[in-house]
């Protein structure tokens, strides 16, 4: 007989493409949350891979911090420029000169909760009824009760204790005016299964994730790469270090790992053989312990 | 685990899937068995660890509180309780799981139905203490209801009734007896176990040298899950055209879709329905190439050799064995919401990429799910009930008896108001 068995990587692959196409087709204008991190660009690989031979029948959208390390910025800009994709930026430094938010004070400043509004401009000025994400379950643990179609009322609140029950693979997006669904294809990933995919699938990285020689200094036990946005405390030293990053957020809160890991090989090593989570070392996790949900319900991926 | 099997080990490339549900009553130790898995597999972090060994110290906790790792939300932690279904991973060299686990209090039969959904395999634990009860039987009937084909009867607790053997096999009878009505289920394991203390779930148990069957994860890691996707009848729901307009794919129009059964190859006769329309099958393409062939669950896009009209919510058959198309759907329902179901209520029915407006034609039965027997005289469908109806759809569907496909099978009815999803359908 016949053996019609699939992979793991090739079941989470359909998935999360019939995922996008749901969402191109039950919503109006679904918009594709680019951070320039893996787990985006790993999504929007998938978005090209859905709709071939056409292009990406949604744009792109950036929420741009301000912080950004110059590389993600490139990367970002060749992308768009690859696909042909349409890019729209969101900014918190505009946001913050227009008045809407205001910057945090204090020396843990950061801007992880501006993003929150900044976003929710955007969404409504482009007035997009789907918010595609590339936030996975095993990230972190009010994300494991996530779901792939995720209902946000008017304010852009998840109320986790009202969830939609989704069952088998029929998604429900229906909403009232001015709701709007975050989406997440990625759901049932694991960080493993996102390396070892972008390995199958041959995916460019941005030059960050690669170990690679930089400024440091050390913060609360976080390596922060120092730049025009992290500068050395008093009391501080400044060490070069050989580091990755694993996730890419904000350059003020983006903590990496001292490696050697200088290839896809062995991150994927690194990764198998890592006894700290991948988020072990964002700043904005650890203010308490539930800091992940109290973001998401106002409106954070 | 011997050196002649870590040899066996597979590369990544090789994986498979399991995808599993855990049913409990409230207690029977779900959260900590996860838990256990998770940990004794390595899938639990040094931060996640540090972060519940702290929470346990301060909520003074004996040992440290496995069932934190998955109750992940603030309401949850603070009542020690699990709320919301909650997915979670771990990946041993032989597999990837992925585990639905659902919680035991209220919405219980609508979590665990909802859980069960996605699932291969259902472990349903039985506090060895109490043995089988009401729970036991409601939680088998579910797996049943909802065609998950292997079951594990995990008797947990094992610790607390002396390791006693005649008290695991008298569970195991008293199970035997009941399962003998379960036809959908094809096999069932049963597994002595202490999740608290580590015993049979990763590591063999010291303390029961007369069970000589494997460990829960072993068991797990080794089971054979046949291709739980039907091969035979071959569907594929449209959800989507892609057109795209460029000089270099001129005319092509690709009918985007996750195969749903069978096998679709180039050359291929076929029917689109509910229309009718005949056509071959041209190609089979992805963004990697085209393939030789196509089966469940692969997401493809397919092209014909002629222009007909297909839209988003038409299924793509073979002429020799289609789907039944019509209106009227007889089906098994698990109610979802707060609000008892209203017989006269608007309702927008999700089958497959179809959307339908729909009406409630009959309500025929409920069911007691902890005897199995139909209740008469008592057809209010209220939160977590289950039983059967007829349907009237606005537009005809193309579905198959979820016996034979759980994807062309199975619904869900919206409400048309509140758009909330208020039950869940497996067509007869």
């Amino acid at each position: 007989m016949q053996d019609y068995s699939v992979t793991h990587l090739k079941q989470l692959e359909s998935e999360a493409i019939y995922i996008l196409r749901e969402t191109a087709a039950q919503f109006e204008r679904p918009v594709l949350l680019f951070s320039g991190g893996k787990d985006s660009i790993v999504m929007t690989h998938l978005a090209m891979k859905a709709f071939w031979p056409a292009k990406i029948p949604f744009p792109l959208l950036h929420v741009d911090t301000g912080h950004n390390f110059p590389e993600t910025i490139q990367y970002r800009d060749d992308l768009v420029a690859k696909l042909g994709a349409n890019l729209v930026v969101g900014s918190v430094e505009e946001a913050i000169k227009d008045g809407r938010v205001v910057e945090e004070k204090g020396p843990n400043a950061s801007r992880n909760m501006l993003q929150i509004q900044t976003l929710l401009d955007a969404l409504e000025d482009g007035q997009y009824d789907a918010a595609l994400g590339g936030a996975r379950r095993d990230e972190e643990k009010a994300r494991a009760k996530e779901r792939f179609f995720s209902h946000r009322d008017e304010f852009g609140q998840w109320d986790p204790k009202n969830q939609r029950p989704e069952l088998w693979n029929i998604f429900n997006g229906r909403m009232a005016q001015g709701e709007h669904f975050r989406v997440f294809p990625l759901s049932n990933w694991t960080e493993m299964d996102v390396w070892q995919y972008m390995k199958y699938e041959n995916i460019e990285l941005p030059s960050l994730y690669y170990a690679h020689e930089r400024e440091t200094v050390t913060r609360n036990g976080t390596i922060l790469a120092v730049s025009e946005f992290v500068e050395p405390r008093e009391g501080e030293t400044v060490e070069v270090k050989q580091i990755r990053f694993r996730t890419m957020g904000d350059a003020t809160i983006t903590g990496a790992v001292e490696s050697d890991a200088d290839t896809m090989d062995k991150i994927i090593e690194e990764v198998a053989a890592a006894r700290q989570t991948e988020r072990g070392n964002r700043a904005d996790d650890k203010r308490s312990e539930s800091a992940m949900e109290d973001r998401k319900k106002a409106g954070y991926f | 685990m011997s050196t002649e099997e870590s040899s066996q080990e597979k590369g990544y490339l090789d994986m498979d899937l399991l995808r599993f549900t855990t049913a409990g009553s409230v207690d029977d130790g779900k959260s900590t068995l996860i838990g256990r898995l998770m940990y004794d597999s390595k899938a639990i972090f040094e931060d996640q660890l540090e972060s519940i060994e702290n929470t346990s110290k301060q909520r003074g906790d004996e040992h440290v509180n496995l069932a934190l790792l998955t109750d992940g939300l603030r309401a949850e932690r603070e009542q020690g309780i699990t709320i919301d279904v909650a997915y979670r991973y771990f990946a041993t060299p032989r597999r990837k799981f992925i585990i639905a686990d659902t919680p035991g209090h209220i919405q219980y039969t609508r979590n665990m139905v909802t859980g069960a959904s996605t699932a291969n395999l259902a472990i349903i634990l039985v506090d060895a203490r109490k043995g089988v009860i009401e729970q036991t039987c409601r939680h088998s009937f579910i797996a049943n209801l909802l065609r998950i084909q292997h079951v594990v009867i995990a008797v947990n607790k094992m610790d607390l009734v002396d390791w006693s053997e005649d008290t695991f096999n008298k569970i195991k009878e008293d199970f035997q007896k009941f399962a003998s009505r379960l036809d959908n289920i094809v096999e069932i394991s049963f597994i002595p176990i202490s999740a608290l203390k580590g015993d049979n779930v990763v590591e063999k148990s010291e303390n029961m040298t007369w069970y000589q069957g494997p460990t829960l994860l072993y068991h797990l890691e080794t089971l054979y899950v046949g291709p739980d996707a039907n091969h035979i009848d071959s569907r594929l729901p449209v959800q989507w055209v892609i057109r795209p307009h460029s000089d270099e794919y001129h005319d092509f129009r690709g009918y985007a879709g996750r195969v749903a059964g069978g096998v679709f190859k180039p050359g291929d006769d076929v029917v689109v329905y509910p229309s009718g329309f005949e056509a071959k099958v041209k190609a089979l393409h992805t963004a990697d190439g085209e393939l030789e062939e196509a089966y469940s669950p692969l997401s493809i896009s397919m092209t014909l050799d002629r222009e007909i009209d297909i839209s988003r919510g038409d299924m793509i058959a073979k002429p020799n064995n289609p789907p039944s198309v019509g209106q009227d759907i007889d089906a098994m329902i698990c109610w979802f919401s707060d609000k008892p179901l209203n017989p006269r209520g608007k309702f927008v029915i999700r089958h497959c990429a179809k959307e339908a407006k729909a009406l409630i034609r009959d309500v025929k039965y409920k069911v007691d799910i902890n005897t199995l027997h139909k209740i008469e005289g008592d057809n209010e469908f209220k939160l977590n009930d289950i039983g059967r109806i007829t349907i009237r759809t606005a537009a005809p569907l193309c579905y198959d008896s979820y016996k034979r496909n759980r994807v062309t099978g199975s619904f869900v009815l919206v409400d048309a108001f509140t758009n909330e999803t208020v039950a869940a359908g497996m067509i007869r």
